[in-house]
């Protein structure tokens, strides 16, 4: 057990809120998962399923806010296209549910998805093969996004495009595939996208049990992913990355091919969105080219932006946060919601830059500097 | 909006027409009214021979009342023996007399009774209204007259033609009589075919679709010579209406360009010059647009001028804005640009949000001066739209003036010093944060003026903004950071590639296309076409 702790305790700094945050993520979802199924309807403690969907959805968030703190936070690559890596993993999703609907659609076609068949289409396209096998469809929702991001960045690093031109060529990527994919030829039902799921690997969708399984194996996945990238960031390797994000020429002079260093982790972390997505889909019950829209992945950046970028913990801690407060405030007065998220981005960048982890710092540095003028005095 | 103030331009001319008919309608209604009431009494079948005696004892003072048949709008009183105009205003029915479009009020639908037309007679009174144009006093009349013409040729029509040709002194005119005449000549299978193979020849330096239409006809024609020279005639008009076709596509490239090129200019100078990323560029132009649209609130009768107002108002709102979004927020992110894109953001959000609280989330409609309305036909395939043009032309002396002001100023010497070396211009005496806010002014200001020549394009609306930015940005990166002829290159290469790619691809592919390649062109070549040099490049 204490070699376990150590285990999870390693890396110095950043490490530290491993076990604790793996922990409280763990028995905060089997908590409510518990509650949700063993207890009645009428106790006081009982979760509700709608509860247990949107915190599922939050997880989901926060495992692609990490998704974006690894490469903003601890390379520097802010990219504005992380919703495209998200969106795509959970087409993948929603193309297996899809196939998974059967003949039980409006139109009854055993084979072709309803809106194929509105469009008058004979047989399904060739990316449609395969995808009713869930190991399949998986797979590909791991492996579009890894590829794609794979080939931007290849092409961008290796040209050396950094800074806000990477940030805007990102953004152009999600805007260009929004485009496409609100397209009904493209064949991923256009605008409408893909909804009206039935079932997942056999199980019902509407299920309650479902529902909190689902519930169970994101966070059990968040934590996964968590752990593994609090290794790998803590490694010689992540020491590199730090040191490419803190001068890129430098550590390119030094040696170190900066440029696949930086592929790889680009890679890395548009599996995690695929992976984010993916989860995303059977949760929420629809997917359409909305989500990529370049505003979404600009609200990833700024969870992290609140959360505090460069920790791990303060990129999960920031989806949750403000995706409640999201969630809140649109409830009770919606029009609000932007002004509160554009002031979140106006505020943070200049007063909180690193973040609510930061915040912590920022004001022991403070008291410090005040004890310090007190005792000159 | 813009089909009101088309109705305005014909009431006034019906006002204009009903003027002169006062004064010539005195001398003749002795010998028109009797036949007007038999008009108004006559069955359907009756009517035509009616009109012709009509037509012979009457001249243009007759075109309202033939008009206002054509319309089927045309009533008759039975009581007074007189007919009578109808017309909605508002959703009321309003009765007028059709020569000098006096209201008259006395009139209920009761006492009136509609005077009907069938098809033949609507043939019939647009070939009459034709004629009748064809003596005219003014030659664009009789020229419009002969095209209306060119599609129902009859025997009345061509003598009628024949009998004015000799005489007619406008070349213009004579010309489209001459082509009217050789349509017929063409169509005649009773006449020589050297005859009509002479006439067909005359033909195919038209670009007329009724011409292209009868051309095609005689293709089927029993005489061989005379289908080889209906083929070749279309071959010839083909290669010219592709040509125009060509021209027709390339001006809407170069409109698309000159949109493009508003709208990235100022992000231009923000991005390129300071190299700022500002985020809530979209929304200046946003602010211009809704600028626009208040200007037309505060002076709704003067629409034609309001634009004169509200380009230097757009400018002030979008540049006041800039400067204040420079001094809160911007200033205090130098050098970290990466936080300056965050925060613009915010205040792109802000500020759309904003605009939805103040005017609603829907779409606002600017109405569009009349000056600026219509289109220039250059020839039957070839009209462009006036607004576009203007626009065009607006969008180059904008450019013009730009550089005029960042070359020839002491400002843009400022400016350019900042830019180029931020502390040793500071070393000699600029004032660099006045010079950064004047910058981000000017910057947004010119973005407000882009959003005054969009509201005459698009919908004016919260998201308006959002359209353009990833755009813009293309067309900066594109052209090269720091480089406004880059930026007019650019625009007008991605516009006029953008509608070229349309036909073939469609409008959205042409979009993503277009995307794909300036992803594909940043790898290769990652400071734009036009790449600083020196010491100013980083």
């Amino acid at each position: 057990m204490t070699r376990l702790t150590a285990w999870f305790s390693e890396g110095r700094s950043t490490g530290k809120h491993t076990l604790p945050f793996v922990v409280i993520l763990l028995s905060v979802t089997i908590l409510a998962s518990a509650a949700n199924l063993l207890l009645p309807a009428d106790s006081i403690f009982y979760v509700s399923t709608y509860t247990i969907t949107l915190l599922g959805k939050y997880l989901c968030y926060a495992m692609l806010a990490l998704a974006v703190d690894i490469i903003w936070g601890y390379c520097g690559i802010l990219s504005l296209g992380h919703g495209a890596f998200f969106a795509l993993g959970g087409y993948a999703m929603g193309m297996y549910l899809m196939r998974q609907i059967g003949d039980r659609g409006v139109y009854g076609n055993p084979l072709l998805p309803d809106f194929m068949v509105f469009l008058d289409w004979k047989e399904l396209p060739w990316f449609w093969l395969g995808m009713d096998q869930f190991w399949f469809a998986m797979l590909m929702a791991v492996l579009v996004p890894g590829l794609l991001a794979f080939v931007f960045g290849w092409l961008a690093f290796r040209s050396r495009v950094t800074g806000v031109y990477l940030s805007i060529m990102t953004q152009a990527l999600t805007y260009a595939l929004l485009l496409a994919f609100f397209r009904n030829e493209m064949g991923f039902g256009g605008n409408n996208g893909l909804t009206d799921f039935k079932e997942i690997l056999g199980f019902s969708l509407q299920a309650d049990s479902t529902r909190v399984a689902l519930f169970l194996i994101t966070a059990i996945l968040l934590a996964v992913i968590f752990v593994v990238s609090q290794k790998i960031l803590s490694s010689r390797l992540g020491k590199v990355v730090l040191a490419i994000r803190d001068s890129e020429s430098r550590s390119r002079f030094i040696g170190y091919r900066t440029d696949r260093y930086k592929v790889w982790l680009f890679v890395y972390s548009a599996v995690i969105a695929g992976i984010a997505g993916a989860l995303y889909v059977p949760q929420v019950g629809i997917i359409n080219p909305g989500e990529f829209s370049p505003i979404n992945s600009i609200e990833m950046v700024i969870w992290v932006a609140v959360g505090g970028r460069g920790t791990l913990i303060g990129a999960v801690i920031g989806a949750l946060l403000v995706n409640y407060a999201k969630t809140r405030f649109t409830a009770i007065m919606p029009d609000a919601w932007l002004f509160a998220l554009g002031a979140m981005f106006v505020l943070v960048t200049l007063y909180l830059p690193k973040g609510l982890m930061g915040l912590y710092g920022q004001l022991k540095a403070k008291r410090n500097t005040v004890t310090n003028k007190e005792s000159q005095a | 909006m813009r089909r009101i103030t088309l109705r305005h331009c014909i009431a006034l001319c019906c006002c204009l027409f009903g003027l002169f008919s006062l004064t010539t309608h005195a001398a003749e209604s002795a010998s028109l009214d009797p036949l007007l009431a038999e008009l108004g009494e006559a069955k359907i079948k009756d009517m035509e021979p009616i009109l012709v005696r009509i037509e012979a004892v009457s001249d243009e003072s007759i075109l309202p009342l033939l008009r206002t048949l054509l319309n089927g709008n045309l009533y008759y009183n039975e009581a007074e023996k007189k007919v009578i105009g109808q017309f909605e205003s508002n959703g009321e029915t309003y009765y007028k007399d059709v020569f000098t479009d006096e209201i008259n009020a006395g009139i209920d639908k009761r006492d009136v009774d509609k005077i009907r037309v069938n098809n033949k007679l609507r043939g019939y009174l647009r070939n009459a209204i034709a004629r009748i144009q064809l003596t005219s006093k003014s030659p664009s009349v009789r020229e419009n007259a002969v095209r209306e013409l060119l599609s129902k040729l009859d025997d009345s029509t061509v003598a009628t033609l024949e009998s004015l040709y000799p005489f007619e002194i406008n070349k213009k005119v004579k010309d489209a009589m001459g082509l009217a005449l050789a349509m017929n000549t063409a169509s005649q299978a009773s006449l020589a075919p050297s005859n009509r193979i002479a006439a067909i020849e005359k033909l195919s330096t038209s670009l007329e679709s009724d011409v292209r239409n009868l051309l095609m006809q005689l293709t089927r024609d029993d005489n061989a010579a005379v289908v080889d020279a209906a083929n070749v005639a279309l071959g010839k008009i083909e290669e010219r209406v592709n040509r125009f076709a060509f021209v027709d596509q390339l001006f809407f490239g170069l409109s698309l360009g000159s949109v493009l090129l508003l709208a990235s200019i100022g992000l231009a100078i923000t991005f390129g010059v300071m190299g700022v990323i500002n985020m809530a560029h979209g929304e200046m132009i946003m602010l211009g647009a809704y600028t626009t649209y208040v200007v037309q609130l505060i002076m709704p009768n003067y629409i034609d001028y309001s634009i004169w107002v509200a380009i230097p108002a757009a400018f002030l709102v979008s540049g006041l804005m800039g400067v204040l979004i420079e001094r809160l927020v911007i200033c205090r992110l130098h050098g970290r640009p990466l936080e300056t894109l965050l925060a613009t953001f915010g205040i792109s959000l802000i500020l759309q949000q904003l605009v939805r609280t103040i005017f609603s989330p829907l779409n606002r409609q600017v109405s569009t001066p009349s000056w600026m309305s219509g289109s220039w036909e250059i020839n039957p395939v070839l009209s462009l739209t006036l607004n576009r043009l203007y626009i065009l032309a607006f969008a180059l002396l904008v450019f013009i003036v730009l550089v005029f002001v960042l070359k020839k100023t002491s400002l843009g010497l400022n400016v350019r010093a900042v830019s180029q070396n931020r502390n040793m211009a500071k070393a000699m005496g600029v004032k660099t944060n006045w010079v950064d806010a004047m910058t981000f002014g000017l910057g947004s200001g010119i973005a407000g003026i882009a959003g005054v020549a969009l509201s005459q394009l698009t919908n004016v609306g919260p998201n308006l903004g959002q359209s353009y930015i990833i755009d813009s940005f293309m067309v900066v990166v594109f052209g090269g950071v720091g480089n406004l002829l880059g930026t007019l290159v650019a625009a007008f290469t991605l516009g006029i590639a953008t509608k070229f790619l349309e036909p073939t691809t469609g409008a959205v592919l042409a979009a993503i296309l277009v995307l794909v390649f300036i992803i594909l062109f940043i790898q290769k070549r990652p400071k734009g076409l036009f790449p600083q040099k020196g010491r100013a490049a980083e």
